[in-house]
């Protein structure tokens, strides 16, 4: 008879852990759907005690902070776990490296401080390969499109059909010189969080707009860091906090031995 | 230049296993024909790939069909078709292993074949190109595919594959002596192996088949299938593969028995898979444990042919539901049969996780059609049945249902409606509330080859439509009952293809080709099935012959027609099969062996087999706290 699920027996969270971790090589074709299935076996198989939402459908409470679309590589994406037992973050990490495959790594985990984590982060940093085309032409191109103000591109959204202003968010853009294997150009960009989001792809539709810049491969994109751009226009780590608060803190007191 | 979901193609999947190519001697490639969402939960696949990749000296990798964009992709820059393992093409590989649960796959063989670089036509291969094998339960008649297959594997592959590998390693030892067509016959000279070219088939003027004979000496007049008899003894998938890329089954699965005997005569699947063997409670429990940490899955399927069956269900369930109690942990029971104690078991297998819908298949509407298929199910058990469920909380029941049945009139389908309204009257009564509901489920039916349905006419897909769509009138304009009942139904015409391919020859291998030539692939899937694409195929194809498409389906057989399987040996006796054939006109029913005498369906006899079940009185191993 017991149809409701017994409001006790859902254990509670009593720790909120921070992770940043990296999408890497032939991953980068995962869609955030995917990442998602994986990394919700990977902790169960890493046997970290997440907690569950109450229900007739338990999910894992994890909550994901703007993830890279698909095809992207990250060397910055994060994620919160919530846990029913307090655990060492660097056990975490290691663990969850563990039993994630090769190309999903997890490079830091840290206990949860206060403060919002997606509060922290309304910027990226990407860098952009482009294979087969010239330096100079890259170069030439990203004048032009500095020199707008504006520069309207369109994209196929969910709701249909829209025109986004590839410019706007654009804080620096670059080409970065001698990097990288000869015949490719690589672009460097720091790109503001808006909504709707502007992508390193429709950054290259703007460049193609005011340059007829036009690269005979795909590109291959790469995000290299997300955080909040301060005044100094730095990228600021969004776990620094955390981190600084536990440094701060008495460790003896804060981080028990073992989970 | 993008492809959809490009993650299905990549690998890297859990527990995949990446082998180096030069310190291995023999090459599987294996491949479901279908889409990687489809094809990389298959159970077969997966025990296979895990019982190659632990012999010594063996490569097994993993092919699936591509999707429509990425083969032209394919196509334009001459890329040929790959494994996902390693991504090496599979025209390198020694032996190309396909399994086909299901007809529809045929077109994607050939467009791989094709991708690969390998000729369609076994008569056009070389030594270059791999062996080319079937297997799967549509392997028990693979004339359509005759031309363009090597081999064809029936029964339980785990120790085929084994005993294949070896002969394969030793011809390659010696030189490949012969060429393929020497691997060929020592590999028919097994006995459980079908090679085609070996077999010649004659035909009368009238369009029937004449006779089927060896034209080689040593080849075995018939093939029998292989039967594997110690489930304990491999207990594969031990580290199923998990995916990066949403599949259609996210689970880990384990078999917990083989085999059917209930004698459901529509059922292929119970007549080629007999005896039972059931797997041991404690192979189970270890073999859940293993695999749920290997994987990390959420959910558990204890798979069958009809898992409420296995003799210590009971103690199995709830010894699972105890172990992973506050785990968020489900098990699952794919097939269930109309039982009230499966309320039961279902209630234990949602303890710790989510509650999906109870299913179950009367698969016949009336009394009387039960009683022709031999689906032993009163009105009263499912009543019963569902009562139980609804008073205990479950609100939706899911029914499946079979149209176009051996005799079936317009009245045994409607009667489906009757049902489904005392089903939903009796989930009012028993739950006191009205937000309770039902779902009925239905298809047209296939006669298979290999079941006492075998000569039997399929109904054409005209009048399978309109059964269908009385019964969806009849329900829908139900004013106390109707808003209940949901109905979900699949049109008559691709069942008719399935029917062509399902008892066809090896003339009908022609229309398959002529098919996927004129662009035919996934056809399993509606948007890409064409059925005017197989009717045209097939009055191009069989122009000159006596047989058109109604030949092969909607016509009834008689006892002494000669059936293009007749040399492909189920173990199932004909006679016996013609009798239940028989007996099912005039509703006799037949008891199951496992509980009563046997009544001589002649596979243990032929197949030296018996049925093994328990109880054993044994537990789940107990585990070790974590």
């Amino acid at each position: 008879m017991a149809r409701q699920p017994d409001a006790r027996e859902v254990a509670l969270a009593v720790q909120k852990l921070r992770v940043h971790f990296a999408k890497r090589g032939r991953l980068r074709f995962t869609s955030h759907r995917d990442f998602q299935r994986v990394f919700e076996r990977a902790i169960r198989r890493a046997e970290i005690p997440v907690a569950y939402s109450a229900g007739f459908s338990p999910h894992p409470k994890i909550s994901y902070v703007g993830a890279a679309s698909t095809g992207a590589a990250s060397e910055a994406e994060y994620l919160e776990i919530s846990v029913t037992r307090v655990c060492d973050p660097e056990r975490v990490r290691a663990e969850l490296d563990a039993a994630l495959p090769p190309g999903f790594d997890i490079i830091e985990v840290v206990e949860a401080r206060g403060g919002s984590l997606p509060d922290r982060i309304d910027t990226s940093h990407w860098q952009v390969t482009l294979t087969g085309v010239d330096p100079e032409d890259a170069a030439r191109a990203v004048k032009l499109f500095l020199q707008e103000e504006s520069i309207p591109v369109e994209r196929v959204l969910k709701d249909g059909r829209r025109t986004l202003d590839a410019r706007l968010p654009v804080v620096t853009l670059g080409v970065v010189e001698d990097l990288g294997p000869t015949g490719c150009a690589i672009l460097d960009m720091v790109v503001r969080h808006l909504t709707p989001a502007v992508r390193p792809d429709d950054v290259l539709a703007g460049l193609r707009q005011v340059s007829d810049l036009a690269p005979p491969l795909p590109p291959v994109v790469k995000r290299l860091a997300q955080g909040h751009l301060d005044e100094s226009g730095r990228l600021a780590d969004p776990l620094a906090p955390d981190r600084d608060a536990a440094a701060g803190a008495d460790p003896a007191a804060e981080i028990p031995a073992t989970r | 230049m993008s492809v959809s979901k490009p993650v299905q193609y990549v690998g890297g999947e859990l527990n995949s296993v990446v082998k180096d190519w030069a310190s291995c001697d023999v090459r599987w490639c294996l491949m479901y024909p279908d889409a990687y969402e489809v094809g990389l939960p298959n159970q077969g696949v997966q025990i296979l790939y895990e019982v190659l990749g632990e012999l010594d000296g063996v490569l097994v990798e993993r092919t699936y069909s591509v999707w429509p964009d990425l083969e032209a992709l394919m196509r334009e820059h001459r890329i040929p078709q790959f494994t996902v393992d390693a991504h090496r093409p599979v025209g390198a590989f020694d032996i190309f292993g396909i399994s086909f649960s299901t007809e529809l796959g045929y077109t994607n063989m050939l467009n791989a074949l094709d991708l690969a670089g390998i000729p369609i036509e076994s008569a056009d291969r070389t030594d270059d190109h791999p062996i080319v094998i079937a297997g799967g339960h549509a392997a028990f008649n693979p004339e359509p595919i005759a031309d363009f297959i090597d081999a064809a594997v029936l029964g339980d592959g785990e120790e085929a594959v084994v005993a294949i590998s070896a002969v394969v390693r030793e011809w390659k030892k010696e030189g490949c002596p012969g060429g393929r067509n020497e691997l060929l016959f020592r590999l028919a000279c097994t006995g459980n192996i079908y090679v085609p070219r070996f077999y010649d088939v004659t035909y009368r003027a009238d369009g029937h088949i004449d006779s089927v004979a060896p034209n080689r000496v040593g080849i075995p007049a018939r093939v029998s299938k292989h039967t594997l008899m110690d489930l304990d003894a491999w207990p594969y998938p031990k580290k199923p593969l998990v995916p990066l890329a949403e599949t259609v089954h996210e689970r880990f699965s384990v078999e917990i028995f083989r085999g059917c005997t209930r004698g459901c005569r529509f059922c292929q699947a119970g007549m080629i898979t007999r005896p039972v063997r059931e797997r041991s409670i404690d192979t189970i429990g270890a073999m859940v444990d293993a695999g749920l940490k290997a994987s990390g899955f959420q959910e558990v399927g204890l798979l069958s042919l009809s898992s409420a069956d296995h003799s210590e269900i009971g103690p199995i369930a709830k010894q699972l539901a105890d172990r992973y109690e506050g785990t968020n942990t489900s098990l699952s029971l794919p097939s269930t049969r109309v039982d009230a104690f499966n309320v039961d078991l279902a209630n234990e297998f949602s303890r710790n996780g989510r509650r999906s819908g109870l299913t179950f298949a009367p698969e016949g509407g009336s009394e009387r059609m039960r009683k022709v298929i031999n689906k032993m199910v009163t009105e009263e058990d499912l009543i019963r049945t569902v009562t139980t469920a609804y008073a205990q909380g479950w609100r939706r029941v899911k029914l499946y249902f079979m149209c176009g049945l051996p005799t079936e009139t317009d009245d045994d389908v409607l009667q489906i409606a009757d049902l489904a309204r005392k089903v939903i009257q009796a989930g009012r009564t028993a739950s006191g509330s009205r937000d309770i509901g039902c779902t009925v489920s239905i298809g047209g039916f296939v006669p298979k080859p290999h079941t006492p349905f075998q000569w039997a006419a399929q109904l054409d897909h005209a009048t399978t439509d309109s059964r269908l769509l009385k019964l969806r009138d009849t329900i829908r304009t139900d004013r106390q009952y109707g808003k209940a009942i949901g109905f979900r139904y699949h049109d008559g015409k691709p069942g008719i293809v399935e029917g062509l391919l399902s008892r066809g020859d090896r003339r009908v291998g022609r229309v398959i080709k002529e098919v996927w030539r004129s662009g035919g692939r996934f056809d399993g899937w509606s948007e890409h099935f064409s059925y005017d694409r197989w009717m045209n195929a097939a009055t191009t194809a069989l122009a000159d012959e006596p047989v058109d498409v109604d030949w092969y389906t909607t016509r009834e057989r008689d006892r002494a027609e000669v059936l293009p399987w007749d040399h492909l040996d189920s173990g199932l006796d004909k006679d016996w099969l013609w009798q239940d054939w028989q007996d099912s006109l005039s509703d006799v029913e037949v008891d199951d062996c496992r509980w009563t005498p046997c009544f001589d369906c002649g596979v243990c006899d032929t197949m030296g087999t018996d049925i093994q079940v328990g109880p054993t009185g044994r537990t789940l191993l107990p585990l070790t706290v974590v």
